[in-house]
């Protein structure tokens, strides 16, 4: 055995070890009585079973049932907040919601952690310290617009926003109102060309490959570019993110400008990738924030068997933070099952895209 | 395996991101297609467009008609470049009959109609035009007749969103070269042979390569090409057409619901259109716009029904490369299935008969191991108030209608095609003035006969120039 060999798989050993501490820690603190939250304290009462005395590692986390996310439609929100933390200023963030009730997740620290620990993988000469940030996506109450914010401020930048509302886009999208469309995303491409055009030294941005290509379009039509703004370095984030568009973004949009791919929601942090390019065929694959978030890519019609190494199936998304307990959710996409890797040392997912049992109900990329 | 790049202006470009197109019956690959991104298709039309527009406005239009007239030949008869070797007209007709479940004979007749109307094409454009000069549409301007015309061109280039199921919808867009309108062309997924073959045989021919882009790819790249484009075609179900109807810059191609209307004054002479009906029905494989799916008839309507079932009912799939093979395979899985029990659903209603089945015993669906036939169908309809009046599937598929002629023009709904088999001055004058009616035939002409001198959903002419006021001191 070589010593590299050896020693990633002393790292991926470590982590599986951190990840089944994290577990126990994380079940010890939702299902006791003074620390937990009601959702699940009375979720064990009815299941009949103490999740304290028999989950205590990943794998034991097969007792529950898949996480629905449905629970998370309609109040009362604070069902989700853990007793330990009741006292503490609590965000609510809301997915979904352009007919009916959103889903809301429950947040107070985490958003921040997850930005931080994403903030990590940035590399500051594209991402340089102190500069100041475009947030080129949606608006309202989500997590992103905050977090991002946090980002940049946590990197000592101010972040610049726009107005975005993607329930008015999906309407927009389901009436047929391409005009409509069309002019609003031509609004929001003003609010982004206005901020950068008015001397805030703005060097980073996080935006959608949609977004971007607009963006970019439209500072060339007006004899500019997204590096003669003053961007050095992007992040992006999307089922649409795929190795093609990546390429088409290298090659057409960016003019060397950096640019990382991330994925995530609401309910988990942020997943990262390393570095992609022509030298990888600008393959893309992400690596949960473990252990405080842990992706799984499952076999569709029996979620308790991993799939093998480059094999495709369900990314499944188990969240442990103290904040929020997320086991076992099917996620809305598929994709490859990656091994660990020298930065991450535990499974990734690559080729994330909408899962085609479901594509076609599911509305992606509207911003 | 054969692989079908994008072509951005007419430069190969070769994707990430490919898919395969099988063959309908075997499962085999067939061909790999590069799929494109939307974004692609916006950056070129922002930097090529105009440019496709100049490079064929430096050619005069009388010399571009003479090269896609070329181009008709070469496509019909020359071994073409695909992937990395080339491809024979039969190797064509194989791989379109693989890809699109139609059978062989039917590619080659499809493939026969767009070389005639290519060899036609001044002939087209003469009628279109209404013999306009060229150098008017060049210029932009010029007196005809001692009258000084003006004609803008409303985009420099045609986005069409093509289907899978018809190969013969592609005439529609051959006019359009030698108008100086460049074309930007999304293939439908299971059929990108000919809008491959057609560019391969215009740049053959002399055509800029500059002129043509092809984008293959999903529902997006098709949104993409609608949305980045001033004016477009799309081909589509009735979903498509609603969405699209209040779109100016969007001709939508959709199901066509073509009739067959027989008169007061001939309706008792029926057997003697039996042919003709059949004929509707059936070419084609009933896949096309202008394949007749409804006969209606103020009486008789029993008898019709019956008559067109024991012609059509015993007819059978049999394999892509039979000359007697009358039907194409529907390919998507689970296509086949949904309209036999959407047309099941319809069969609950009173008045509804489905006369064909007494030859058919194994029943109208029969599916195969990967993919599925439905045999042709022939539904009587005691009045033009059930639901299966309004139905259209694509398949021979015909319902034979009984409704008195004097509420059958407002029954009828929407008709692409109408044959009107009638003498009678009045119900003549009632269906020439009717809106709801695109394409009238008056007397017995075929539904599936068109006239390729004669415009089709609205003149493409019209569509791609607009007439303006000019003077010039």
């Amino acid at each position: 055995m070589s010593t590299d060999i050896a020693a990633t798989e002393t790292r991926v050993t470590e982590a599986r070890t951190a990840l089944d501490a994290q577990v126990r820690e994380i079940i010890d603190w939702h299902f006791d009585p003074d620390t937990g939250c009601p959702f699940w304290l009375e979720w064990a009462q009815k299941a009949g079973w103490d999740p304290r005395q028999e989950v205590r590692n990943f794998d034991d986390l097969a007792k529950f049932p898949h996480f629905e996310d449905e629970w998370l439609r309609g109040g009362p929100v604070r069902r989700w907040v853990p007793k330990a933390y009741a006292d503490r200023p609590t965000f609510v963030f809301e997915t979904g919601g352009t007919t009916g009730i959103p889903k809301s997740r429950v947040a107070q620290e985490d958003f921040r952690t997850d930005y931080e620990l994403f903030s990590e993988t940035l590399p500051d000469e594209h991402f340089p310290k102190g500069s100041n940030w475009l947030m080129l996506g949606p608006s309202g109450p989500r997590r992103l617009r905050l977090a991002v914010e946090h980002l940049a401020q946590q990197r000592g930048g101010i972040c610049f926003c726009v107005d975005l509302d993607p329930r008015w886009v999906i309407k927009l999208i389901k009436k047929g109102w391409t005009d409509h469309l069309k002019a609003y995303q031509a609004h929001v491409i003003d609010q982004a060309v206005t901020v950068l055009s008015a001397g805030h030294d703005i060097k980073c941005m996080f935006t959608t490959p949609k977004l971007l290509e607009a963006l970019a379009n439209r500072l060339e039509e007006d004899g500019s570019s997204l590096k003669e703004a003053g961007i050095t370095g992007i992040f992006a984030g999307g089922t649409e993110f795929t190795p093609q568009w990546n390429r088409f973004a290298h090659e057409e949009l960016l003019d060397g400008i950096y640019m990382t791919p991330t994925y995530g929601n609401t309910l988990m942090g942020l997943a990262a990738s390393p570095p992609s390019g022509p030298e990888n065929g600008y393959k893309i694959t992400y690596y949960a924030p473990q252990p405080r978030a842990v992706l799984q890519v499952v076999d569709p019609d029996d979620a308790g068997r991993t799939v093998g190494y480059g094999e495709t199936g369900r990314v499944m998304l188990t969240t442990l933070t103290k904040e929020f307990f997320v086991p076992r959710f099917q996620e809305r996409d598929e994709g490859e099952r990656e091994p660990p890797c020298e930065q991450y040392p535990w499974d990734g997912v690559s080729g994330v895209r909408p899962f085609s049992r479901l594509a076609s109900a599911t509305t992606v990329g509207v911003y | 395996m054969i692989h079908f790049p994008i072509l951005r202006w007419g430069q190969p470009y070769t994707s990430l991101e490919t898919t395969q197109v099988e063959h309908f019956a075997t499962g085999e690959p067939v061909a790999e297609v590069s799929q494109a991104n939307p974004g692609i298709v916006a950056r070129d039309m922002r930097k090529g467009a105009e440019r496709a527009r100049g490079a064929l406005r430096e050619i005069p239009c009388v010399e571009l008609l003479q090269m896609v007239k070329k181009g008709g030949e070469l496509f019909k008869s020359a071994e073409l470049p695909l992937g990395d070797g080339t491809q024979t007209p039969e190797d064509f007709v194989r791989q379109q009959s693989a890809t699109t479940g139609l059978p062989e004979h039917m590619c080659r007749m499809n493939m026969g109609k767009l070389e005639y109307v290519l060899s036609h094409l001044d002939d087209v454009l003469t009628s279109l035009t209404r013999k306009l000069d060229y150098d008017i549409l060049t210029r932009g301007y010029g007196e005809e007749d001692g009258v000084m015309r003006s004609y803008q061109a409303t985009t420099p280039v045609l986005g069409m969103v093509l289907p899978s199921n018809s190969p013969g919808v592609h005439s529609l867009w051959l006019p359009i070269l030698p108008l100086q309108i460049g074309l930007v062309l999304k293939p439908g997924p299971q059929e990108p042979w000919t809008p491959w073959r057609m560019a391969q045989a215009f740049f053959q021919a002399g055509v800029p390569k500059e002129a043509i882009a092809l984008y293959p790819g999903l529902g997006d790249v098709g949104a993409a090409v609608l949305n980045n484009t001033a004016r477009s075609l799309i081909f589509g179900g009735t979903a498509t057409v609603e969405q699209y109807a209040a779109s100016p810059g969007v001709q939508v191609h959709g199901p066509g619901f073509s009739k067959i209307l027989l008169g007061e004054d001939t309706v008792d002479d029926w057997e003697q259109y039996v042919d003709l009906m059949v004929d509707s029905v059936l070419t084609n494989s009933g896949r096309g716009c202008i394949n007749c799916s409804g006969i209606w008839a103020p009486r008789h309507s029993r008898e019709i029904a019956e008559a067109v079932a024991e012609r059509l009912g015993p007819i059978v799939p049999l394999p892509p490369d039979d000359p007697q093979a009358a039907l194409a395979a529907f390919t998507v899985p689970g296509q086949a299935a949904a309209i036999s029990a959407d047309i099941d659903n319809a069969l609950k209603e009173d008045g509804v008969e489905e006369v064909s089945a007494r030859h058919q015993d194994g029943g109208r669906l029969v599916p195969q191991d990967r993919c599925d036939y439905i045999r042709p169908t022939v539904m009587h309809c005691a009045s033009p108030d059930v639901a299966m009046a309004k139905k259209e599937y694509m398949y021979p598929f015909v319902t034979v209608v009984e409704c008195p002629q004097d509420r059958m023009i407002g029954a009828i709904g929407t008709t692409l095609v109408a044959t009107g088999l009638t003498e009678d001055p009045a119900f003549t004058r009632a269906l020439l003035d009717a809106r709801n009616i695109d394409r009238l035939n008056i007397g017995p002409v075929p539904t599936i006969k068109l006239n390729w001198l004669q415009p089709h959903e609205g003149n493409i002419v019209d569509f791609l120039f607009r007439p303006r006021a000019f003077q010039r001191a």
